[in-house]
Formats: structure tokens, C-alpha cells, sequence
């Protein structure tokens, strides 16, 4: 068995007066893909955004419950967010690079921030973040045309290696396919597996073959409670609950 | 990252973000810095006589700025006889029959060109059109001048509440069988009349502290202008000239003027955003 | 109400059938009078050019360029109001730009939509107070202020350039730079607030999501997707600034000369206008006057429709991408 990363425990989560995330406990372990699935407004979103304390940014947030990463709280009275964000990458749903840079500003943008100066630093961070990425072959020869002008997949992808370039500990991604096709969705799971080597993944997804494509762990949310968890064969042949059965077998959803 | 590259980014972060306050705090402080000022002397050179009697000639002390708070509301008088009709109707033409082909394209635009014209061209402009013709200033090239001033403001918040009457509203009255033109005169302008009014309400705020398009239309007069066709005292141009003047007790005078007219002005801006913010709630 | 919203483009449509005539008499009478905004507008311009032939006739475009204005010699260049107007303009947005960001910035990034909205509007009636109280506070206190204290202090610490030499007189470039600067902040404040805060989350997000502090997503991700937006804002006040007229009339000193030091008095084209009209006794005197209301006309309406596209430009990509 492989070491956790993430050890959740009764996290808890609200936009107001609304009670999103209740009770969540789980592990996340290295180098695996973990997926989270469930039907929209579960909650699952709101979960991983509290893993790299990106909920709180929506006013009227707020979150109760520990997270541990490495074994330290990261909702600790003195965690800065800023740290915990450097180290946990995302990916959102909708690609979302940086319309005012190049390609190659947009990969260098965390690096920069980071006090990343040298050309020649910079150079061999960004070709290896598009590398790992799967994008290098398509963009070299445009990196300093503007990010918006990639295709959506391109544009995903680009997403990717600029979470990538500064070497987090985990990759975060909520529902990244969701406004790809199939061959760009394909394109992505693939690279997915090969990250795995070297990141631990969580992925949101509303499409169920995908998680069982990539995953090695799952978690079924409904209605803000975590009904199932558990490997993602397991969860996908044999689920425990009989909502997750109903769920995976598209009697609702 | 060094956690020295760490504190730096944080401290600038607090100080940057620490000094956009400072910006806010110094521009609401250069706003009530102001009201205050102006009220405080205000206050102190306010009395009756103020809003009774005639200036003074030079050199005697007392007297008041009757003839020109009446010279001011003349103006707007005049002003909103030219500003508000076309202004209304022209918004009647862009909400209902302009939203987007060529001509209320242009018309938008020719609006927005008027509205961009400096203060004192629109003076010159009054003055070519009205003042050389008849061959003296007169209360009627004030008008015309603030008049024209008003009419971009007018024309384009009319447009923009008459947007707001939802369409299904005129659906439902054409489907009635009710005419196209009772439809807009009755259904939909009153429907808007609130926000409308409102919007005129700000646009006469803006141009009764006008200044310079009066300066050679409207003049100045240090009596009673009878009918339209003298030259009027009005309050913004009394404040100039008796703040530029030598005279203590001018200064004096131009303090209370000055507060006369931010009161005008302010009020009227405070009480239409209080009727606006009650119209969007009910 | 589709149909007649979208096309009465050409007349043809009044003699459409089914129509009725009052129908058609109410749209032929509101389109007149919605057609009488265009004809002003260019009756504007065609009596300022109408109104300037002679100067244009005698001095050609040499007007422009020529420093020397003497009425008694009937001799006229408006080169010390363009210079005037253009260095007050330049002064005030100096002041008014980092300023009026700041402000926006605040707004739309660290205050509570129940303060922002209050604030905003505060800030917006700066715009509303009249421009001849903005001169009366301006001779009564700015002048004096600075005057006695911010030249001194300029000369003191900055006096090696150029900018800041010479005596205090209070009254001048500065001073009117300075209430200027006042005077088109809310322009800045409400359209940049309103930009900022139409920047997508998703934006804001993504650079968080890399780590980035408060600071540097504004400085990284939001104000670079505004900044055509700005650009706009910045535009709008300056063609604010470039007419103005009273406040600066007031304090600026009124001298047509063209003096590299700030303290300095100078004269804009607004001013020469506001003060010389009434005593103008020559015909070429008064058209003189017109045609600069004619180079300040042409000034800024291109000043303000270049404001209006950037603005424009922002709003359109923001939706594209939402």
C-alpha cells in the first residue's frame, strides 16, 4: 500500500447558509488517479476546491473539518493559501489560459511567480511542463502566438502545463473533458496515466467510463455526503450502496 | 521558493493592496472635503437677503443673489423646454423603433458625440446661432445653449428605461389589439415614466452648475432680466465672478452661491438614486 | 413589439400595409425628432467652421503652430493653449490614473459588495459637483496650499529638474494639473470598477490555482484582461480634462506662454476661450476664439470615440468568452 497524501476528515463545507459538503472523510493516495463522481450540485466540485483551498475565494464560504496534506492541516490558523496552492495544481472545466500572453507566458506564468528569472531556466521548465503535457510537437513552433488562439483541447492541455511547470505535489482537476470532443477527451485521459507516475491526481467527472478508465480509487457523492469510496473496480462491479449501484448503472443522474 | 521570496510577496501584496485603500480613502476624502468646506462658508455667508435682494454695486456690502437664483431656474426653464422633448422622444425612437438598425445606430452615436463636446464649445455654439443673429446676449441663448447640453443625457437614460418595460408587456397589449402608437403611449412610457423622469432630474442637476456655455450667451446682469430676451444673472456665472473679484464681502457672497448650487445638485442626485433604488426593489 | 424593433431602415416601410395611419404618423414623428440629435451634431461643427473662416483663411494651419497671441496686433497662434491643454490634461491623468486604479481596484477586489456599491457612488458624485465650485475651492484653498506648501516642498527635494524651478505663485500648471486630476477621477473609478469586475472568475482562479497572492492576481490576470477597458477609461477622462473649462480657467494663471517649469502660469484653449470671448472686439479676434472651440471640438470627439471603442472592444470579448 501505497502512503496517503490527502487525509480528510469530517470536512464540511457551505456557500452561506447552504450545506454543500457534509461529513466527508477519506485518504488520497500517491501517485494514484483518484476519481470523484456524482450527479451535478453533489458537491464534488466544492470537495476538491477545498483541497487547495480555492472555495473560500466565493464570498460566503466557508469550511469546517481538517485536511490533512503530508500531515499538516492546510486549513491550519497559519497556513497561507498561497503555499498550499503553489504545491496542489488545478485544472478547471472550462481551459481558461491567459488570453493577454503567449503560450509560453502562460506555461512560465506560475514559475515566474516563483522567482523564477533565467531565460535559460525558464526555457527548459516550459519545454519540459508542454512535454509532459502532450503539447510540446503541436505549439513549439507558435510559443509566442497568444494562448486563446489553441483549440479547446490545445488550450486544456495548455492548462495542464501550466499547473505542471512548477512541480506540484498534486494535480487537481474538476471536470476537465466536459467542454472537449471525444478525441481531445482521449488525448487527455492518456496523458492522465502517464502523469500518474509522477503526481498524485484527483479528477471530478460527471462521466462515469471515464473514471473507471483512469482511475485507480473512486468516491461517489451524492447530495453533499460521500455514500461510496473505495477502489475504483470495486466501486464499478460490486458497489456496496445501493445508491452508488443505481447511480453507476444510470437509474438516475 | 525561499521562504525570504515568500515574505516579499506577501509584504508587497499587504502593501499594495493596503495602498488602493489609501487611494479610496484620499479621493472620499477629497469629496468630503469639499462638502465640508463649501458648507462651512456656506453657512456662515448664508441669510435671508441672500435669496430677496439685488447685488450690491461695488463697494457697498449686503445685498443678494435673488435675480440670479431666478436668472438660474429661468435658464433651466428654457433648457429643459429644449433638452426634454427631443431628448424624450428621441429615446422613444431608440428603445422602441432604433434598438439595431442604421439609424438609431447613428443616432446613438450622433449622442454621444454631442454629449463629448466640451462645455464651452456648446457656449460658442449658442452664441453663433443665437447671440450674433439677435445681436445681444440674451436668457434665451443661455437656454438654448444648456437646453442642447441636455438633450444626449436626456435622450439616452430615456432610452435605457424604456428598455427596461419587459417585452412581454407590449406583447401583451398589441395582442390585445390595442395600436402601436397607444401601445408606447400608454403601456410603455408610463410604464418607464418613473425612471425617465429621474434620469431628466440628473440631467438638469448637471447643467444648472454649468458655467462656461453661459459665460457669452446668458452674460451677466446685475438686475432683474424682464422676459427672455435680456441678458440674466445666473448662479454658477455669479460664482465666478465674485470669486475672481477682489472683494471680501464678493467672496463671502460666492460661498453661500456656491453652496445654493451643490445643494441643487447634490440633492437632486441623491433623490433620484433613492427613487431609482426603490424602483428596482418594488 | 419584434417587427418594428428591427427595420425601418428605409422609409419604404411607413407606406408598408397594415400600418395604420396614426401608427405611421407616430413613427414618422419620433423618428423626426430623434433625427434632430444627428442634424445638432452637425450643425455644431458646421457653424464652428463656418464661424472661424477668417483666421482659417489668413493664418492657415501656421495657427497652430504659432506662439505669438496679440489681439492688438491681430496677430493669433494657439500654440500655448494647445501646449496648455495638452500638459494640464497629461498632469491631471499623471495624478488620476495610478489613483483612479487604485480606487477601482479596491472596489471590485477587497470591498464587500455592500460597501463597494455606496463607495462607488460617492465617488461618482465627485463628477457631479459643478466644475466653477471645483475653481472656488481651487483659489481658496488649493492655491494657497500649494503655494505655500507643496512648491516649497517640490523645489526642495525635486528643485534639480526643470519641472519644479522658479517661484511659488500658487496659481499654474500644478495647481491646475492638481484639480484636474480631481475632477475626472470618478470618470476612471466607475468605468475601470465596472471592467474589473466583469473579468471572469475563471481568470482569477487560474492564476490563484498557481499560487499567486491577492496582489498578484489583479497585477497578473485581471488587470491585463481589462486593460483595453482601462485604456477606455482613461480616454474618457481625458477628453473630460482637455474641455474643461472653469475650474481651470480659475487656477491655471492664464498666461499664454509656453513655460517648461509646472509653477508656472499657462492658458489652455478652454480658458483663452472662457476669458477672452466677451472682450473680443475685432471679428478675426472672435473667430480666432472659434476656431480654437473648433481644434478642441475636432480634439476631443476623437479622444471620445477612441474611448468608446476600447471600452467597447472589452465588453464584447467578456462576452464572447463567457
Amino acid at each position: 500500500m501505497s502512503k496517503p497524501v490527502y487525509v480528510i476528515e469530517k470536512l464540511n463545507a457551505w456557500f452561506g447558509e447552504r450545506h454543500v459538503l457534509k461529513d466527508i472523510t477519506l485518504m488520497i493516495d500517491l501517485h494514484q488517479v483518484t476519481a470523484i463522481i456524482g450527479p451535478s450540485g453533489c458537491g464534488k466540485s466544492t470537495f476538491i476546491r477545498c483541497l487547495n483551498r480555492l472555495h473560500e475565494v466565493v464570498p460566503g464560504a466557508r469550511v469546517a473539518g481538517a485536511i490533512l496534506l503530508d500531515d499538516a492541516d492546510i486549513y491550519g490558523p497559519t497556513v497561507d493559501p498561497v503555499t498550499i496552492r503553489r504545491r496542489v495544481g488545478m485544472v478547471f472545466q472550462k481551459p481558461n489560459p491567459f488570453p493577454t500572453m503567449s503560450v509560453y507566458d502562460n506555461v512560465a506564468a506560475g514559475l515566474r511567480l516563483n522567482g523564477v528569472r533565467r531565460r535559460g531556466i525558464l526555457d527548459e521548465r516550459v519545454e519540459r511542463a508542454l512535454k509532459q503535457a502532450a503539447l510540446w510537437d503541436e505549439v513549439k513552433d507558435v510559443l509566442h502566438k497568444s494562448g486563446a488562439s489553441l483549440s479547446g483541447g490545445q488550450q486544456q492541455r495548455l492548462c495542464i502545463a501550466r499547473a505542471l511547470a512548477v512541480e506540484p505535489e498534486v494535480l487537481l482537476l474538476d471536470e476537465p473533458c466536459s467542454a472537449l470532443d471525444p478525441i481531445a477527451t482521449a488525448r487527455i485521459e492518456e496523458l492522465l496515466l502517464d502523469l500518474k507516475k509522477s503526481y498524485t491526481i484527483v479528477i471530478v467527472t460527471h462521466n462515469m467510463q471515464q473514471a473507471a478508465r483512469v482511475s485507480d480509487s473512486t468516491g461517489f457523492f451524492l447530495l453533499g455526503e460521500l455514500i461510496e469510496f473505495g477502489e475504483t473496480r470495486e466501486i464499478f462491479t460490486n458497489p456496496k450502496d445501493r445508491k452508488t449501484e443505481d447511480y453507476i448503472t444510470g437509474r438516475f443522474g | 521558493m525561499t521562504s525570504a521570496l515568500l515574505l516579499r510577496r506577501r509584504l508587497t501584496n499587504i502593501v499594495m493592496l493596503s495602498l488602493t485603500g489609501v487611494c479610496t480613502a484620499l479621493v472620499l476624502g477629497v469629496l468630503f472635503f469639499i462638502l465640508g468646506y463649501i458648507t462651512y462658508h456656506g453657512i456662515a455667508a448664508l441669510n435671508w437677503d441672500f435669496f430677496t435682494k439685488l447685488p450690491k454695486p461695488v463697494g457697498e456690502t449686503g445685498g443678494g443673489m435673488a435675480n440670479a437664483i431666478v436668472g438660474t431656474i429661468k435658464l433651466l426653464a428654457l433648457a429643459s423646454l429644449i433638452g426634454v422633448p427631443i431628448g424624450f422622444f428621441g429615446g422613444v425612437y431608440l428603445s422602441e423603433y432604433g434598438r439595431k438598425n442604421a439609424i438609431g445606430f447613428s443616432i446613438r452615436y450622433a449622442a454621444d458625440i454631442l454629449n463629448g463636446i466640451p462645455s464651452i464649445v456648446m457656449g460658442i455654439f449658442a452664441y453663433t446661432i443665437v447671440v450674433l443673429p439677435m445681436g445681444h446676449f440674451s436668457s434665451l441663448a443661455g437656454g438654448v445653449a444648456l437646453g442642447i447640453m441636455m438633450i444626449p443625457i436626456a435622450v439616452r437614460s430615456s432610452e435605457e428605461f424604456l428598455k427596461l418595460v419587459p417585452a412581454s408587456l407590449r406583447e401583451a397589449a398589441l395582442a390585445l389589439g390595442l395600436a402601436e402608437w397607444k401601445v408606447v403611449s400608454f403601456v410603455v412610457i408610463p410604464t418607464a415614466f418613473r425612471g425617465i423622469v429621474t434620469g431628466i432630474m440628473l440631467d438638469l442637476a448637471r447643467v444648472a452648475g454649468e458655467t462656461a456655455p453661459l459665460l457669452f450667451t446668458a452674460f451677466s446682469n446685475r438686475f432683474w432680466s424682464r422676459g427672455w430676451l435680456e441678458p440674466t444673472a445666473s448662479l454658477p456665472v455669479m460664482i465666478y465672478t465674485y470669486a475672481i473679484a477682489p472683494y471680501e464681502d464678493w467672496h463671502r457672497q460666492a460661498w453661500a452661491a456656491g453652496m445654493v448650487l451643490l445643494m441643487l445638485v447634490l440633492g437632486a442626485n441623491l433623490l433620484s438614486r433613492l427613487i431609482l433604488h426603490r424602483q428596482l426593489r418594488g | 413589439m419584434a417587427r418594428s424593433n428591427t427595420n425601418i431602415f428605409s422609409l419604404a416601410i411607413f407606406r408598408r400595409p397594415g400600418i395604420s395611419p396614426a401608427d405611421r404618423f407616430f413613427r414618422a414623428s419620433v423618428l423626426t425628432v430623434a433625427l434632430s440629435v444627428f442634424a445638432i451634431t452637425a450643425i455644431v461643427a458646421y457653424e464652428l467652421v463656418r464661424n472661424s473662416r477668417l483666421p482659417i483663411e489668413k493664418f492657415g494651419w501656421s495657427f497652430l503652430w504659432g506662439t505669438t497671441w496679440d489681439p492688438v496686433a491681430e496677430q493669433f497662434g494657439a500654440l500655448p493653449f494647445l501646449y496648455g491643454t495638452l500638459v494640464s490634461s497629461a498632469l491631471a491623468l499623471l495624478i488620476a490614473v495610478p489613483v483612479g486604479l487604485g480606487v477601482a481596484i479596491f472596489l471590485s477586489e477587497l470591498a464587500p459588495r455592500w460597501v463597494s456599491d455606496p463607495v462607488a457612488f460617492l465617488v461618482e458624485l465627485l463628477a457631479a459637483i459643478p466644475s466653477v465650485i471645483y475653481g472656488l475651492v481651487g483659489i481658496f484653498v488649493f492655491v494657497p496650499w500649494i503655494r505655500n506648501v507643496l512648491e516649497p516642498a517640490l523645489s526642495g527635494t525635486l528643485g534639480f529638474l526643470p519641472l519644479f524651478q522658479g517661484a511659488p505663485y500658487g496659481v499654474g500648471m500644478l495647481t491646475a494639473g492638481i484639480v484636474l486630476a480631481m475632477m475626472v477621477v470618478p470618470f476612471i473609478v466607475s468605468v475601470s470598477r465596472e471592467i474589473l469586475m466583469a473579468v471572469p472568475l475563471s481568470q482569477r482562479e487560474a492564476i490563484l490555482s498557481l499560487g499567486a497572492t491577492q496582489w498578484e492576481m489583479v497585477r497578473i490576470a485581471v488587470l491585463p484582461y481589462a486593460r483595453s477597458g482601462i485604456m477606455g477609461s482613461i480616454f474618457l477622462a481625458l477628453a473630460r480634462a482637455l474641455g474643461e473649462t472653469m475650474a481651470v480657467t480659475m487656477v491655471i494663471g492664464n498666461r499664454p506662454e509656453i513655460r517648461l517649469s509646472l509653477f508656472e502660469p499657462g492658458y489652455t484653449m478652454a480658458a483663452v476661450i472662457a476669458n477672452e470671448f466677451t472682450e473680443a472686439t475685432s471679428d478675426l479676434y472672435v473667430q480666432a476664439l472659434i476656431e480654437i472651440g473648433l481644434v478642441l471640438f475636432a480634439v476631443t470627439i476623437l479622444v471620445n470615440a477612441l474611448a468608446r471603442l476600447l471600452i467597447h472592444s472589452v465588453f464584447t470579448k467578456v462576452e464572447v468568452r463567457e
